[in-house]
């Protein structure tokens, strides 16, 4: 109880402020010692190379994984996994897309946490899970069978589940990875309108060239917290460099930072 | 026959009636929890449990008979049994968790072995000089011959609070079998939902055995979901059906059962079960057999009906035989082969889909390779209409350049 009198302002603003987080396989650290305190109403990428700990990071922050050390806390409280103001959105190749399911059958899950086991899943909740499947552009599909769904789709469906959910802070793990551009310009969409109405979002991204369009803040992040703040200021070549350990092409960086000088200019 | 009537209408006594009824909450409970051990995809589980019973079986008898002078005390017996149950489902666990062997290794080895260890203590249960022995063999292919009332009412009771068990988690289970992760960030204990989805099972088992055995049990926890999942795409109504099919095959089996001396209980049972399954694998209507015919045939259908609207529409002769007959029959083009209007205007609407296809193959070739249609069905019916409209817009801006 007595931590709770000194913890700063700025963590308990924050919906998911990390502290000191290791997470280790085997003896061998994927996320060392990571600090990071989520700005609220922010939509905030972490960006670092393929296993980086990325989702690692995600993983033990939701208490999904074991952590070996680190304080987790939303809003200021203690996190154990369960709060109802934090979504998820896992990564679409973690399920079984044969399971016999229909779409609306997969978003009414997000609803499941509010449900006792002796009411039935009513029509109003019904309309609910038809009301976030329409947010992004799935109401015609919403009997269609999970396994006919594509890669797209997919992504679409898991993210409307997280919608049902209503959450302050919704944390979503690589969202556009093979997705097509229509999903991918849809679900941004739907992140930006989001943030417009205060809610924050956190989500692993892999793609250095859209960062820039997409996100106000930004987490790099390779085992260890390389830089973090608004994308402005810390996607920058040094610290991009420092990332990826060089492994990013001169070409490449160049490509990115003109890009970033244009802007600059043209403010 | 006229006594498997009487079985059948609740009038061959009030035992046989007593045990019909426990077999049918019975089998009831057993399809539920099968259906989501299945969607677990830990099915084979409830064969190590089964079969794990036997040790715990054979002391609880040798136990009884050297306290009691007999050891045919059926819920002595049960304790036993999931005892032992227990103990093979905690080794499962154990080997698949700490050391490199997968799942379906450490249920073979503990399958064997279990059963093994009660083999050797029944043949010592057979030469010891107590009496009862005979009623052991019931537990390994199940006998509701000469069941006591009590014994029947103990199953029906427990098997019925099982299913209200299963009906009070059902959201949990379901939630955890679809997506683990997600249960977690949900507030659902994903270790102790799996717990307690083995523990349901285990109870199961331990129950069904003096009906259909330790070697069959396993049967009513696969078969009635397996049947089930012919006719529905749906998470609950599997389990729904799965529950109705299971009840149905303790109904017929039992009541079979009671019509001559002797017969046993357990295969009929299966067999009741497997044929309800073989009727829903021919006649299903999405994934029977009969069904996937008609299907084929329809899409085949679906393949010459496009192929030669596509050839309307560019103008090309038409020489398939099934292809003409197709066309003809929907009113597409007359007698000679000239296309009627309705067959002009179907045949730019395909040449139309035609290209909107081409274009989602050609802008979102990751998307097109996952979806299997190819462009067979109504693109609206496959792709949202944002996607749609980004393909409209698409082919009029390249119909605008290259006119």
């Amino acid at each position: 109880m007595n931590d709770a009198l000194h913890l700063s302002d700025e963590v308990v603003a924050s919906p998911l402020a990390i502290h000191g987080l290791t997470v280790s396989y085997d003896h061998r650290p994927v996320v060392h010692s990571v600090d990071f305190i989520t700005p609220p109403g922010s939509m905030t990428a972490i960006v670092g190379p393929n296993g980086a700990g990325k989702s690692s990071l995600l993983k033990a922050a939701l208490g999904i994984t074991r952590r070996l050390t680190g304080d987790i806390r939303v809003f200021g409280e203690p996190y154990d996994g369960r709060s109802r103001r934090v979504a998820y959105v896992p990564q679409r190749s973690s399920v079984d897309w044969d399971f016999p399911a229909t779409v609306i059958d997969v978003v009414t899950m997000g609803l499941f946490r509010d449900l006792r086991w002796w009411q039935f899943t009513r029509r109003h909740h019904r309309d609910m899970a038809m009301e976030s499947l329409g947010r992004v552009g799935m109401e015609a599909l919403a009997r269609r069978q999970i396994g006919e769904l594509s890669g797209g789709q997919q992504q679409r469906v898991f993210l409307a589940r997280a919608l049902t959910q209503e959450a302050d802070l919704t944390i979503l793990d690589e969202p556009f990875a093979g997705v097509d551009a229509a999903t991918e310009k849809a679900i941004v969409e739907v992140l930006k309108t989001l943030r417009r109405q205060g809610k924050t979002l956190l989500c692993v991204h892999h793609d250095l060239a859209t960062v820039r369009d997409y996100f106000d803040h930004l987490l790099l992040l390779n085992v260890h917290r390389i830089a973090a703040g608004p994308v402005a200021t810390t996607f920058t070549a040094q610290n991009l460099q420092e990332t990826y350990g060089g492994r990013l092409g001169d070409v490449q960086l160049l490509r990115l930072l003109d890009e970033a000088t244009q802007e600059s200019r043209e403010c | 026959m006229e006594a498997w009537w009487r079985a059948l209408i609740f009038d061959a006594g009030y035992n046989t009636s007593l045990v019909t009824l426990g077999a049918m909450l019975l089998g009831g409970g057993a399809g539920m929890i099968g259906s989501f051990v299945l969607l677990r995809k830990r099915s084979l589980v409830s064969d190590a449990i089964s079969h794990a019973t036997l040790p715990g079986l054979a002391l609880a008898f040798i136990l009884m008979a050297l306290v009691f002078g007999d050891g045919r005390w059926m819920p002595g017996l049960l304790v036993g049994a999931g005892l032992s149950a227990a103990a093979g489902l905690w080794a499962v666990q154990a080997i698949s968790h700490r050391t490199r062997l997968g799942e379906d290794a450490a249920i073979g080895a503990v399958l064997s072995t279990f059963f093994g260890l009660g083999v050797v203590l029944l043949t010592v249960i057979q030469s010891l000089a107590v009496s009862g022995q005979a009623g052991l063999t019931g537990y390994l292919v199940g006998s509701t011959a000469g069941m006591l009332a009590a014994e029947a009412q103990l199953i029906a009771l427990c098997s019925l609070l099982l299913a209200v068990g299963i009906i009070v988690m059902r959201r949990d289970f379901l939630m955890v079998c679809f997506d683990p992760v997600f249960a977690a960030t949900n507030g659902v204990r994903v270790q102790r939902v799996d717990m307690l989805l083995m523990l349901l099972l285990l109870a199961v088992v331990v129950i069904g055995l003096r009906i259909t055995g330790l070697i069959l049990i396993v049967a009513l926890t696969i078969i009635p979901p397996v049947t089930g999942r012919f006719w529905t795409d749906r998470p609950l109504r599997v389990v729904a059906l799965a529950a109705l099919i299971g009840a149905l095959a303790g109904y017929l089996g039992v009541t079979l059962s009671s019509v001559r001396e002797g017969l046993p209980t357990g295969p009929l049972v299966v067999l009741a079960s497997f044929v309800l399954f073989l009727i829903s694998f021919l006649l299903s209507p999405r994934r029977g057999i009969l069904a996937t015919l008609i299907a084929h045939h329809r899409f085949k259908r679906r393949v010459h009906l496009r192929q030669g609207l596509l050839a309307l529409a560019r103008d090309e002769a038409i020489f398939d035989d099934l292809t003409m007959k197709v066309l003809r029959r929907q009113g597409l083009i007359r007698r000679d082969g000239v296309a009627t209007p309705s067959g002009w205007a179907a045949a730019r609407d395909a040449e139309h889909e035609e290209r909107l296809w081409a274009l989602h193959r050609r802008y979102y070739p990751e998307d097109a390779a996952q979806l299997d249609h190819r462009g067979l069905l109504p693109i609206e019916r496959v792709l949202s209409p944002d996607t749609i409209m980004v393909l409209e817009n698409r082919l009029m801006s390249r119909r605008e350049t290259h006119p």
